[in-house]
C-alpha cells in the first residue's frame, strides 16, 4: 500500500473575538490509496475542521502551528499543502488531486447555473479540455454514478433534480477530475434511508473503479460500519480512537466511543433502555483541563483526568487510544 | 387502554398549486388516512421525505387545512371536531394540542430570554392570572425538563443543541397538554444527546400521562421508543401495528425494504439487503394503482391499476397490499 496522505501533529485554532479557539489539537493520521477512513464525531468534535485543512479551505481567521504538516502524495511527489498559498498552487488540493463532497447538496451547486456547465467549468480549470470534450465526457460520468438521461440532466439546474439526484450530480463532478483523495462531509446525512444506501452503494463501486482515498465524515456509526476500512473517533479537537473498523466498532476501548456505540438505538434489541452520553459536549471556549472528555467520563480515574492530558496508547498495531484506564504496551 | 384520542377517518389534505384561476391543480399531501391514536401511547409515524408524515400531524394540531375526511378529538373533559371546530373551541384545542419542532436552533427566538420563551404561551392563551404564577409554572416545567434558575435568565444562544431541544419541549409542555406532535425532534441531535432526549419525552409521557404522536424517518429511534407505529408512502398509510409486530414481522414490501435500507453496524454484514431502487415519486404526478408498484420488486399487473385498501386482520395490524399473504408465506422469502 502507498501512502497518500499524511497528517501530523496538525494543531489549529481560530482567532475569534473570544480569543483564540483550538479546534482542532495535536492530531495525526495517514491514509492509504485505495483506503476509506471513517472520521466520527459529534457536531464540535473538528472532524470537518481537519478535513478542510486537507485543502487548506479553512476561513482567514485559521492559524496553524508551525509543527503542522499535511503532505499529500501526488504522482509528481509530494506536496506540503500548508505551504500551498497562490490559486494557482492551491488548485491541486482543491478539485485536482483532492476533491469534496458536501452535506447539503442544494447549496453546493450554483442555483443559476446549469449542472452541466458548472461540472465543464471545473474540468477546464483542472485539465486541458475542449468544450467538446469537456461535455462528453461529463455526461459519461453522470451516467456512471446513475444518473438516468444523462444528456438531458445535463443542462438542468439543481432545483430540477430531486435530493438523490443532486447528490449522485456532485459526486459525478466531484470524481470528474479524477481525484486520488475524496473527502466526503456527511455526503448522506440529508438523504432518506433508502436513497442513503443507494448513495453508499454507489461509493463502495467507485472506490473499486478508481482506487482513490476516501476521508468519509459522519457521525452515524452504522454508515461507518458499512463504508470503512478504518475509523479515527474525534472529540472536541482531539483524536481519541483510531483503528480497523472492525476492531474499533466490536471492541471499542475508550470510553466515549463505547458511550457512543451504546447510545445507539438497536433494531435487535428493544427491550434494553437508550443509554445517552451524560452531559453535553463543552463550549470549545471552555476546553477542559487534562483529559478533555473527563467532564462526561463515566470511568474517571482519580485526579489524572482532570490534570493530565492522555498520552496515545497502543492496544496492538493499528489500534490505539487516547485514555489514562489503559496500561502502556510497549510498541 | 383502549380509549381513542385522536381518530382520523378517511382525512386528505391538499394544497392548490400552481395554475391560474381556472386550472388550478390540487397536490394531496395526505390521502384518505384513518387512524386512531389511544390515549396515553406513543404513537409513531414514518416514511421518507415526501411521505406527508409532517402534513399530517399538522393536519391533527388543526394546522394544515383538511379537504376531506376528519379528525375527531375526545380526550375525557371535551370532544372535538377538527374538521367543523368553532374559534372558541380552536382556542382552547390550542392548550390541548401542541408541538414540538425539528430544529432546535431555529425554533427559539434569539431575542428572548428562555424564561419568557417557555412562559410565552402562558401568556398569550392566558392561562394565568398574574406574573407570580406565571413563573411558578415556568420553574416548574423547566425543572422537569431538567433546566435550573440560572438557564432561565440566559439566552438562547448560550446552550448546546440538547439544552435546546429541552427548552422547546418546556415551551410545549407549559400548557398543560394531552396531545404532543413531536416533529423529527431528535433528528438534529447527536447520538449521544438523541437518547438523553428520547429518554426526557418518555419520562414526561408516562409522568403526565400525555399522548405522543412521534414523527421521524429513523426506524431504530422509533423502534425504541413508540409502542405503535404507522408507515406513510406518498400521503397513504401502508401498514400500521404494534411496534413489535411491525418490528418482527413487517408485511408491506416498503416496511420491509425500509428496514434494510438501515446501515448494519456489522462491518460483515455489507450489502446483502435488499435495496430500493428509485425515487418516492411526485406527488403532483402520482403513480395509478398501488402508489409504491413503480419502486416494488414484487409488483403485478394487478398492482399497476387498482389501489390496495388497508386490511385489518382483528390485531391492529394493518397493510394496504395485494400481495402481503403471498408474500408472507415461507416459500416467498
Amino acid at each position: 500500500m502507498t501512502a497518500l496522505i499524511d497528517v501530523q501533529n496538525l494543531t489549529l485554532k481560530f482567532r475569534t473575538d473570544e480569543g483564540l479557539i483550538t479546534a482542532v489539537d495535536n492530531v495525526s493520521f495517514s491514509l492509504n490509496k485505495g483506503e476509506v477512513m471513517g472520521l466520527v464525531g459529534e457536531s464540535g468534535s473538528g472532524k470537518s475542521v481537519t478535513a478542510k485543512a486537507l485543502m487548506h479551505l479553512n476561513a482567514k481567521n485559521a492559524v496553524y502551528t508551525p509543527e503542522s504538516k499535511i503532505t499529500l502524495h501526488t504522482d509528481k511527489g509530494p506536496v506540503d499543502v500548508l505551504s500551498l498559498r497562490t490559486p494557482r498552487e492551491l488548485n491541486i488540493v482543491r478539485g485536482g488531486a483532492v476533491s469534496m463532497i458536501f452535506q447539503e447538496p442544494m447549496a453546493s451547486f450554483a442555483p443559476a447555473i446549469t449542472i452541466g456547465k458548472q461540472m465543464v467549468e471545473q474540468l477546464q480549470l483542472h485539465g486541458d479540455y475542449s468544450n467538446e470534450k469537456a461535455k462528453r465526457w461529463s455526461i459519461e460520468m453522470l451516467d456512471r454514478v446513475g444518473i438516468s438521461d444523462a444528456a438531458k440532466r445535463f443542462d438542468q439546474y439543481a432545483f430540477e433534480l430531486s435530493g438523490g439526484m443532486r447528490q449522485r450530480a456532485m459526486i459525478a463532478m466531484a470524481l470528474s477530475t479524477q481525484p486520488k483523495l475524496l473527502i466526503a462531509d456527511e455526503p448522506t446525512t440529508a438523504l432518506d434511508v433508502t436513497i442513503q444506501a443507494q448513495v453508499i452503494d454507489l461509493m463502495k463501486d467507485l472506490v473499486a473503479e478508481f482506487h482513490m482515498g476516501i476521508v468519509f465524515i459522519t457521525h452515524d456509526l452504522g454508515v461507518v460500519a458499512q463504508t470503512a476500512d478504518k475509523v479515527n473517533v474525534m472529540y472536541l479537537g482531539r483524536m481519541i480512537e483510531e483503528g480497523p473498523v472492525r476492531e474499533v466498532i466490536r471492541n471499542p476501548k475508550h470510553p466515549y466511543t463505547q458511550g457512543l456505540l451504546a447510545a445507539l438505538p438497536k433494531l435487535d434489541d428493544l427491550d434494553s433502555p437508550l443509554t445517552p452520553v451524560p452531559g453535553d459536549i463543552p463550549s470549545p471556549l471552555e476546553r477542559p483541563t487534562g483529559c478533555v472528555f473527563h467532564t462526561r467520563c463515566s470511568k474517571v480515574v482519580g485526579d489524572v483526568c482532570k490534570a493530565v492530558e492522555p498520552a496515545e496508547r497502543r492496544i496492538d498495531a493499528t489500534h490505539k487510544v487516547s485514555c489514562h484506564i489503559y496500561d502502556e504496551v510497549p510498541a | 387502554m383502549s380509549d381513542v384520542l385522536i381518530r382520523a377517518k378517511g382525512l386528505s389534505v391538499g394544497f392548490p398549486i400552481g395554475g391560474g384561476l381556472f386550472n388550478k391543480q390540487i397536490l394531496k399531501a395526505v390521502d384518505n388516512v384513518s387512524l386512531d391514536i389511544e390515549k396515553g401511547s406513543f404513537f409513531g409515524l414514518v416514511g421518507e421525505s415526501g411521505s406527508g408524515k409532517t402534513t399530517l400531524g399538522r393536519a391533527l394540531l388543526k394546522a394544515a387545512p383538511i379537504t376531506a375526511g376528519g379528525a375527531h378529538y375526545s380526550d375525557g373533559e371535551v370532544d372535538y371536531d377538527l374538521e367543523k371546530i368553532t374559534k372558541d373551541q380552536l382556542r382552547d384545542y390550542r392548550k390541548r394540542a401542541q408541538l414540538i419542532f425539528q430544529d432546535p436552533y431555529a425554533a427559539l427566538s434569539p431575542r428572548m430570554t428562555v424564561r419568557d420563551i417557555i412562559a410565552e404561551p402562558l401568556e398569550v392563551m392566558k392561562l394565568t392570572k398574574n406574573r407570580q404564577e406565571t413563573d411558578a409554572r415556568v420553574r416548574e416545567i423547566a425543572a422537569k425538563c431538567r433546566l435550573n434558575l440560572e438557564h432561565l435568565r440566559r439566552f438562547p444562544h448560550a446552550f448546546s443543541g440538547g439544552q435546546r431541544q429541552r427548552i422547546s419541549i418546556a415551551r410545549a409542555l407549559v400548557s398543560a397538554p394531552k396531545f404532543i406532535v413531536a416533529d423529527e425532534s431528535v433528528a438534529a441531535l447527536d447520538v449521544s444527546i438523541q437518547a438523553d432526549v428520547l429518554n426526557l419525552l418518555k419520562q414526561i409521557q408516562s409522568d403526565m400521562g400525555l399522548t405522543f404522536l412521534f414523527i421521524s424517518h429513523d426506524l431504530s429511534v422509533v423502534a425504541h421508543t413508540c409502542d405503535h407505529v404507522a408507515v406513510m408512502y406518498l400521503g397513504r398509510l401502508v401498514e400500521t401495528a404494534p411496534t413489535r409486530k411491525l418490528f418482527t414481522a413487517p408485511r408491506h414490501p416498503y416496511t420491509k425494504a425500509l428496514f434494510s435500507a438501515i446501515p448494519s453496524l456489522d462491518p460483515d454484514d455489507r450489502g446483502s439487503a435488499q435495496k430500493l431502487t428509485g425515487e418516492i415519486p411526485s406527488p403532483t404526478n402520482q403513480p395509478s394503482g398501488c402508489k409504491f408498484h413503480t419502486r416494488c420488486p414484487f409488483v403485478l399487473d394487478h398492482c399497476k391499476q387498482v389501489e390496495p385498501k388497508l386490511e385489518t386482520d382483528g390485531t391492529g395490524h394493518d397493510v394496504a397490499c395485494h400481495r402481503w399473504k403471498e408474500l408472507m408465506a415461507p416459500q416467498a422469502a
